[in-house]
This record gives C-alpha cells, sequence and structure tokens, in this order.
C-alpha cells in the first residue's frame, strides 16, 4: 500500500505494508541509514527518531500511524532547535565511543531540551533513560547535554 | 590474549619499502609479519601510506576502530613521525592482505586484546620516519644541500635558515624514486618532542558518529541488496525440520526463502518484510544431540571436574606444606557465568556471490579469519574474497569470530545479487560465542602476622585457544585461562596456579572483553580481599605490604587510595572496594564506592580509576576506556548473565540480558601516572579490574562476600 510521508521537510511516498516499521522504511527503503537498528522491540533507543517533534522509537512505529506527520531524523538534527549546540557538545567533550548508539541518544536529547532546556540530572534520567550504550558514554552524554543547554 | 601467545612476534622485523604510488605520488609500504619478503609489497596495490602530489597523507589503517579510538590514534602515531598535522590524515580501512597488515604481534589480521598501540606504536612510526627521511632527501637534491640541515614541520620541508620551503606534494616524486632508508638508521622524535602524542586530540572519527553520516557494516547498500532475516536453530547443532515456505512468499516484499543446513533466512525488499516472511515461516527445529543441555547440568559438571587436578600453570615453593603449617588457612569457590557481548550493532554481513568472486561488506575484527570462512563456504580461491570492513558498532570480542560471515555467505550463495543478513537483537543474543562459565578453586593460607604463606588457584572452564590455536597450548594450560592468575603482582611465597579444561556442552565460547584477566582478576582481587579481612587488616594496606617490591602497582594503587579518599569513614550500607590489576601491559587500580540498599539492590555510586600504562597516545581516548571499560564490566557484576534450558539461551533482548542505563551509571574518573615505559593496552583494562573493586566494595558495605556473579540481591537483603 502506498504511504506519503514528510521526512526531514520532503514529501516521500512508499509502497509497503501499512504495519512496516518507520524504521526499515527509513533505512532499506529510502536509504537513511543514520538512524540504526539495536532491539526492534522497543528496549535501546538506537533507533529514536522525532514524530511530530516527539522522540519516538522507530522500530515499534507502523508506517501507517506515523504517515500523516513530520519525521525528522539524525540526518536533519541540525535543523531542529538545540540540535546543532548537541552535536558540537558532542564532538567538544568527544561523547561517542562506537558511536552506534549516539543517532538514538542525540534524538532522545534533543526532544528533551525542546520540552526542558536546562535540565537537572533527573531530568536527563528520564528522557535518556531508554537509550542504551554499550560503550558507556553515559557520564559524557549528561555532561554534553548540560553543555549544549548552558 | 595472553603475554606469552603475543610475546614471539614482537622481535619480528619491520620491512620498510618506499615506492612511486599509482597515479604519481609517494608510497611507503609496510610488511610486518616475518617471513614475508620486502618485494611482496612491491605490488601491493594500496599501501600502507600514500602521499600524492597535493600532499594529501592517506593510512591505510590495519586495525579496525570499533569505538576504542584506534582510528585516531594510528593517524596520530603517523602524523607525529611525518610532520603533518592529524587533520591532514585520511584513514582508509585496510584490504584483507596479512603480508602488509598482519598484527605485528599476533601475527594475522586482527584487532584484539588491547594491543593495537602497542603492536602499532613503533610500526607506524617507522613507516612516518621513512618517509619523512626520503621527503627531506628529496628536498635537499633540489636544493644542493646536505639533508642534516634540513627540517620537516607541518607538510613542508624547510632548509637551514627556514627562508626555503617545499610542499610534501611537490617532493613526493622525487622522494619516491630514492632508496628507503635502512630502518636501523631512521631517527624516531623522542618524547619531549612530541607535538601530538600524549595530547588530547581530537577524534578523527567523532563529526560522522554525531550526523548520521559515518557507515558501518550495517549500512552499507551496495546496488540491488536484498536483506535477509535469519533463524538459526536455537539449539546448536540443529536443523531446521519444517518450514512453511508459501506463507512466507506470501508477505509483500518477500522474494525467496532459502535454507541452510542449520539456519532459514527470508529474503525480501527490507528487513520489515523479510521479518515478517520469517515469522510466516512457522519453522520447526529438529534440537539434534544437544536438545537437553542446561547450564544448570554444565555447572555440575564443571563442579565435578574441578575436584581432579589440573595442568600446572605455575608452581613454585610448596603450596600443600605451606598450608598445612598455616596460622589460617581460607578456601573458597568463584563461579562466572557465561556472557553475551550484546554490542549495539547486531551481527549483519552484506554478500555478493558472484561467478569468480565474492565480495563482502562488513565490520569484523578477523579479516584474516573472514576472508578464510568465505573461501571455505564457497569454494572459490581467497584471492577471490573481497572484503570491505566497516567501523564496527562495537565489538567487545564477538566480531573476532566469523560465524556471522559463514551465516551469511552461505545464505548469498542461493541469492541473485547482494544479500545483507541482518539478525534480530534475540538471534544475537542466543547464538554468541559466549564468554566461558568458569568454575574456579582457591585456597590460601597466612601466618601470625596475616602475611599470605600459601596461595593455590585452580581455574576450570572453557579453552579458547584450545579451539582457535591448539598450537598455543602449554602442557593441557590455556594461557588465557590463567592469565592475571598465574602471576598475581603481589609477593607469594608459595604459588600454585592449574587449568582445568572442562568443555561444556551444546554451547561456543569465545573471547570477550578482558579476556583472562576478566575473570581471573575477579578472582584474585577478591579473595585477597579475603586474605586481608582473614587478616583484619586494611585492604589497600594489606595489598601495599605484597606490593614492596612492585613499584608501578604500588604507585597506581596509592594514587587511586588518595584520589578515592581511600579509610573516610562511610554512613551504614555503603562501601568502598579496591583492586590491583596488571594486564594488557599496563597497570591498573580501580576504588569502587557502592550502596547496598535494604532489599539487596546494589548502586556502585563512583569508581576512581588510577593507570600507569606507559607512554600515553592519547589521554582523552584513555579515560573513555576506562569510563565504557568500567561500565561495561560493571553491567556483567550486576547483570549479566547467559543461561540454557533444553539447549536454548534463556535471554533474549535487553528486557532479560540488562545493560547498564544512564541512572545507573556512576561517575568514574581517571588519573593517568605519567611514566616514560613503554604503551601498555588500555581497551579492555578497566573491564577486568572493575568487577573485584565492585563486590569488594559491596563486601565492605555488608559484610557479605560475592563469590559468584552476577550479584544476587537476595543475598544481601538487610536481615
Ligand atoms: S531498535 Fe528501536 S528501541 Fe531498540
Ligand atoms: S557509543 Fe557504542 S553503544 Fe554507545
Amino acid at each position: 500500500m502506498a504511504f506519503s510521508l514528510q521526512i526531514n521537510g520532503r514529501a516521500y511516498t512508499v509502497d509497503v505494508d501499512g504495519d512496516t516499521p518507520l524504521l526499515w522504511v527509513l533505512r532499506d527503503v529510502l536509504g537513511m541509514t543514520g538512524t540504526k537498528f539495536g532491539c526492534g522491540q522497543g528496549l535501546c533507543g538506537a533507533c529514536t527518531v522525532h514524530v511530530d517533534g516527539v522522540a519516538t522509537r522507530s522500530c515499534v512505529t507502523p508506517i501507517e500511524s506515523a504517515a500523516e506527520s513530520q519525521v525528522t531524523t539524525i540526518e536533519a538534527l541540525h535543523t531542529v532547535a538545540h540540535g546543532k549546540a548537541l552535536q558540537d557538545a558532542w564532538v567538544e567533550l568527544e561523547v561517542p565511543q562506537c558511536g552506534y548508539c549516539q543517532s538514538g541518544q542525540l534524538m532522545s536529547a534533543a526532544a528533551l531540551l525542546k520540552e526542558t532546556p536546562r535540565p537537572t540530572d533527573d531530568d536527563i534520567d528520564n528522557a535518556m533513560w531508554g537509550n542504551v550504550c554499550r560503550c558507556g558514554t553515559y557520564q559524557r552524554i549528561r555532561a554534553a547535554i548540560k553543555r549544549a543547554s548552558a | 590474549m595472553s603475554k606469552s601467545a603475543l610475546a614471539p612476534q614482537l622481535s619480528r622485523r619491520h620491512f620498510l619499502k618506499a615506492s612511486v604510488a599509482v597515479g604519481g605520488g609517494l608510497v611507503v609500504n609496510l610488511a610486518l609479519g616475518s617471513g614475508f619478503s620486502a618485494a611482496a609489497a612491491d605490488f601491493a596495490p594500496n599501501a600502507f601510506i600514500r602521499i600524492d602530489r597535493k600532499g594529501l597523507v592517506t593510512l591505510v589503517m590495519p586495525q579496525v576502530e570499533m569505538g576504542q579510538g584506534i582510528y585516531t590514534a594510528q593517524a596520530m602515531l603517523l602524523a607525529e613521525e611525518l610532520e603533518v598535522a592529524l587533520d591532514d590524515v585520511k584513514l582508509e580501512h585496510a584490504p584483507v592482505d596479512e603480508s602488509l597488515y598482519g598484527h605485528p604481534m599476533l601475527g594475522r589480521q586482527m584487532t584484539g586484546g588491547s594491543t593495537s598501540i602497542r603492536a602499532f606504536w613503533s610500526p607506524l612510526r617507522m613507516a612516518g620516519a621513512t618517509a619523512r627521511a626520503l621527503l627531506i632527501q628529496a628536498a635537499a637534491q633540489e636544493w644542493n644541500v646536505d639533508p642534516a640541515s634540513c627540517r620537516a614541520e607541518d607538510g613542508f620541508v624547510l632548509d637551514e635558515s627556514g627562508t626555503r620551503a617545499l610542499a610534501y606534494g611537490e617532493l613526493v616524486d622525487v622522494a619516491a624514486s630514492l632508496p628507503a632508508p635502512a630502518p636501523e638508521t631512521l631517527i624516531l622524535k623522542s618524547p619531549e618532542n612530541f607535538r601530538l602524542l600524549g595530547t588530547p586530540a581530537k577524534r578523527l572519527d567523532t563529526p560522522g558518529k554525531v550526523n548520521g553520516a559515518l557507515k558501518y557494516g550495517i549500512d552499507a547498500f551496495p546496488d540491488g541488496t536484498k536483506i535477509a532475516a535469519i533463524a538459526i536453530s536455537p539449539v546448536l547443532g540443529g536443523k531446521p525440520k519444517s518450514v512453511n515456505e508459501q506463507s512466507a512468499l506470501a508477505v509483500n516484499g518477500v522474494r525467496q526463502v532459502v535454507l541452510t543446513d542449520d539456519a532459514v533466512a527470508v529474503v525480501a525488499d527490507h528487513t520489515g518484510a523479510a521479518k515478517k516472511g520469517l515469522e510466516a515461516a512457522s519453522i520447526e527445529w529438529d534440537d539434534g544431540p544437544n536438545a537437553q543441555v542446561s547450564s544448570t547440568d554444565i555447572v555440575r559438571h564443571l563442579e565435578q571436574e574441578s575436584q581432579n587436578p589440573g595442568a600446572i600453570a605455575r608452581s613454585e615453593g610448596d603450596v600443600t606444606t605451606a598450608l598445612a603449617g598455616a596460622a589460617q588457612r581460607i578456601d573458597a569457590v568463584y563461579q562466572l557465568p557465561f556472557l553475551s557481548h550484546a554490542a549495539m550493532e547486531p551481527m549483519n554481513c552484506t554478500v555478493h556471490v558472484r561467478e569468480d568472486a565474492c565480495e563482502l561488506w562488513v565490520g569484523t575484527q578477523n579479516l584474516s579469519a573472514a576472508k578464510l570462512a568465505a573461501a571455505t563456504v564457497t569454494g572459490l580461491e581467497p584471492e577471490k574474497i573481497i572484503i570491505n570492513n566497516h567501523i564496527v558498532g562495537g565489538g567487545f570480542g564477538r566480531r573476532l569470530e566469523v560465524d556471522g560471515i559463514s551465516h551469511a555467505v552461505k545464505v548469498a550463495m542461493q541469492v541473485d545479487g547482494p544479500v545483507k543478513v541482518i539478525w534480530s537483537r534475540e538471534e544475537d543474543i542466543q547464538h554468541g560465542y559466549y564468554r566461558p562459565y568458569y568454575y574456579d578453586r582457591m585456597s590460601g593460607g597466612i601466618d601470625e602476622e596475616g602475611n599470605p604463606v600459601a596461595w593455590m588457584h585452580r581455574v576450570s572452564g572453557s579453552s579458547i585457544f584450545a579451539r582457535i590455536a591448539p598450537p598455543v597450548m602449554q602442557n593441557g594450560v590455556d594461557p588465557d585461562g590463567v592469565e592475571g592468575a598465574a602471576h598475581p603482582p603481589y609477593k607469594l611465597p608459595a604459588i600454585q596456579v592449574e587449568f582445568n579444561q572442562v568443555e561444556p556442552q551444546g554451547v561456543l565460547t569465545s573471547w570477550w572483553r578482558g579476556v583472562g584477566p576478566s575473570h581471573n582478576v575477579f578472582v584474585v582481587e577478591s579473595f585477597i580481599d579475603e586474605l586481608a579481612a582473614a587478616a583484619k587488616a586494611d585492604p589497600v594496606d594489606y595489598r601495599k605490604r605484597l606490593l614492596s617490591e612492585n613499584p608501578r602497582a604500588l604507585r597506581v594503587l596509592e594514587l587511586a587510595a588518595e584520589k578515592a579518599e581511600w579509610g573516610k569513614p562511610l554512613p551504614a550500607r555503603q562501601g568502598r572496594g579496591v583492586a590491583v590489576q596488571f594486564a594488557f601491559g599496563s597497570y591498573l587500580a580501580i576504588v569502587a564506592d557502592a550502596t547496598v540498599e535494604a532489599d539487596g539492590a546494589v548502586r556502585v555510586t563512583r569508581i576512581v580509576t588510577a593507570v600507569d600504562c606507559g607512554l600515553t597516545v592519547n589521554p582523552d581516548t584513555i579515560a573513555a576506556q576506562m569510563e565504557g571499560g568500567a561500565l561495561y564490566g560493571l553491567t556483567a557484576v550486576l547483570y549479566g548473565a547467559i543461561t540454557l534450558k533444553d539447549g536454548r539461551v534463556e535471554q533474549s533482548n535487553f528486557d532479560n540480558y540488562l545493560p547498564l542505563r544512564i541512572d545507573e551509571a556512576p561517575h568514574v574518573e581517571t588519573h593517568i601516572v605519567p611514566t616514560a615505559e613503554p604503551p601498555g593496552g588500555i581497551g579492555e583494562a578497566a573491564t577486568s579490574a572493575v568487577f573485584p573493586a565492585v563486590t569488594n566494595a559491596i563486601f565492605s558495605a555488608t559484610g557479605k562476600r560475592v563469590r559468584t556473579l552476577p550479584v544476587n540481591p537476595e543475598d544481601l537483603r538487610e536481615t
């Protein structure tokens, strides 16, 4: 079935089953590989994108439910509020190790700063809890969010 | 990986060779392995280092980046000697070619064992110095002056007065025609003149990791790529019994169902369809001979076998007599579970099998084995295997194994065009090569003053070297199995260390971050703590007493204790634990602070590390490895366990194989001891040392000794 989508400000049409997760439409159908696959069950946050500005796990978001929405992915993070500041802070503090989780971390962090421009440690824990980093970059993630929000 | 297994190759001679690059420019080849002639390098289409006519430097990096920072560190080593800015070095993944890119310590073309800096510290600097010498010579020739009067700086050669300057790009063609200087005539920069090494230079791979641009293996999409979702027999050695192909093919977007000896793959236009098709296939399995395997039985078997003496790894003094004569004898059993690596990037491999070649797109730690695996499955000559290596989304040892590549090639053999075989997280966790289950028996004796007089350590568990490199075994002893056990840093007058190889049925085992030490250092540092407690001594004081002849270990211990405010009183149910380690060529001490809640839940609130890893390449990367390594180990201490029932792994995803999350992550401090010793490894050190630091902190908080991992909160409840 054909679905029209708005991704990073552009219109796309894809022909897949309505229950196809947004993640695979982004990665496999449209070739936007910045959004990562980690668990497929909403447990790790690697696939986080913004759907109408809200941090959303694309691996468990059927395409039919996102069709009318504005989707933003890591490839356009610099265009959203705080996006560039977060990317700069990430580079300055050398947050990534393997880097595989970081697209998702950044998308969650941007959604957090949009709601809470000056987050406390608890705010950070709550917003970032769902984003796993097996390389253990959490303390730099925390510091970089604070730097970007300053 | 064990030191003894690595040591002999260290003295191998490195061949350096300079020549004209394809399309002009200077190429420096470096044949790293022994037994390869310098001539072989002549024909290398892609050499180690290329400098083109624009002065652009390309480093063909032998070691793969998986988060440890080696991408940048390799470039730093080269840039330092070549006298160029770090940003001027472009990196490319090496193709498979052991004669050019083989690891100087490991022989094969692989990344592991925290060896990359130790192995390439000298060769990469020599390669840079060779190119520098040639460029200087080319300029001197042009100016008709003595090369010794010229110097290299920031991509230029300058004459004595500094008035004349030639850019590297202008010199490469002449430089390429000159004979390479003999390695023994090369002058490497002395550490006081380093401008890059030892500085927290910015990582070269970071920008692409914050905007989604960097491509991992999973992101490779050669033209026409189809996606395959795979189900491997849930029981090792099982086979597909029935597959509903029709239902799978009825799913929109599914193209093909592929059966291999032990797996089923559904090939589709995208992963969503492939997964749906795999589910629709309702596969039934013939479980085969391992259908009854359970971890309970495996442990029972280990327990029995551990009662038999093992092969002797080290024996000094008369342990039996010393134990009998000790003022106090302490016995303990330690158990460590099977562990999965659970790297964030699930296993995947894209393969295109053509009539006369097989091309792979993958992130692997082990190019040599990857090539062999693809050649074996396809029956093609090894030269016909092309591997495009990628930055890895977390390796931790899992990508040293090439089972994922074999599975993918088997599928691709039956598919027309390129196919990306991608494992679900469940497949990834349930089809691991797990860190072995270890069952260790300890006996120790102390005298009236509390000093150890006898130390007996018997390791029982699977041997990885026995599987992958039998010649490394020494009279039944796996050097990895006893690494960190055979030579504790302490003065121990009588010591016996044994290794009992006991293979688990129906489970594959392999390297896991921290390798031998991540099991043995837990046991040794816990048991030393037990002796200290028996001697009624402070754990730091007790260790200091036993380290009087080990100044580097003593220094990191003192530094960590000082920074962690060791000795400062803590409230009830809070504790501080310490561990000291010499492994991977580096000295490390860790102090962990833990709080144990009334319900037994453990929270680690701070980790202080003090490290002496010799000369440093990038101190910020060292700090990052301390942070990440410690958290990787801490996750295992608190949660890590793979168990089996009915031949199947019981864990499946991050809801039952728990990762540490941000709210549980303690702050990790790193303190580096400046030394001029040769560099040591750092990627795994904190993982192994953090285990006992945490469990010793739990002991200090509760008086309860954790001897079986992971920590069981039930045992730590306030009573
Ligand atoms: S891949 Fe979507 S939450 Fe893990
Ligand atoms: S940086 Fe590797 S998983 Fe987060």
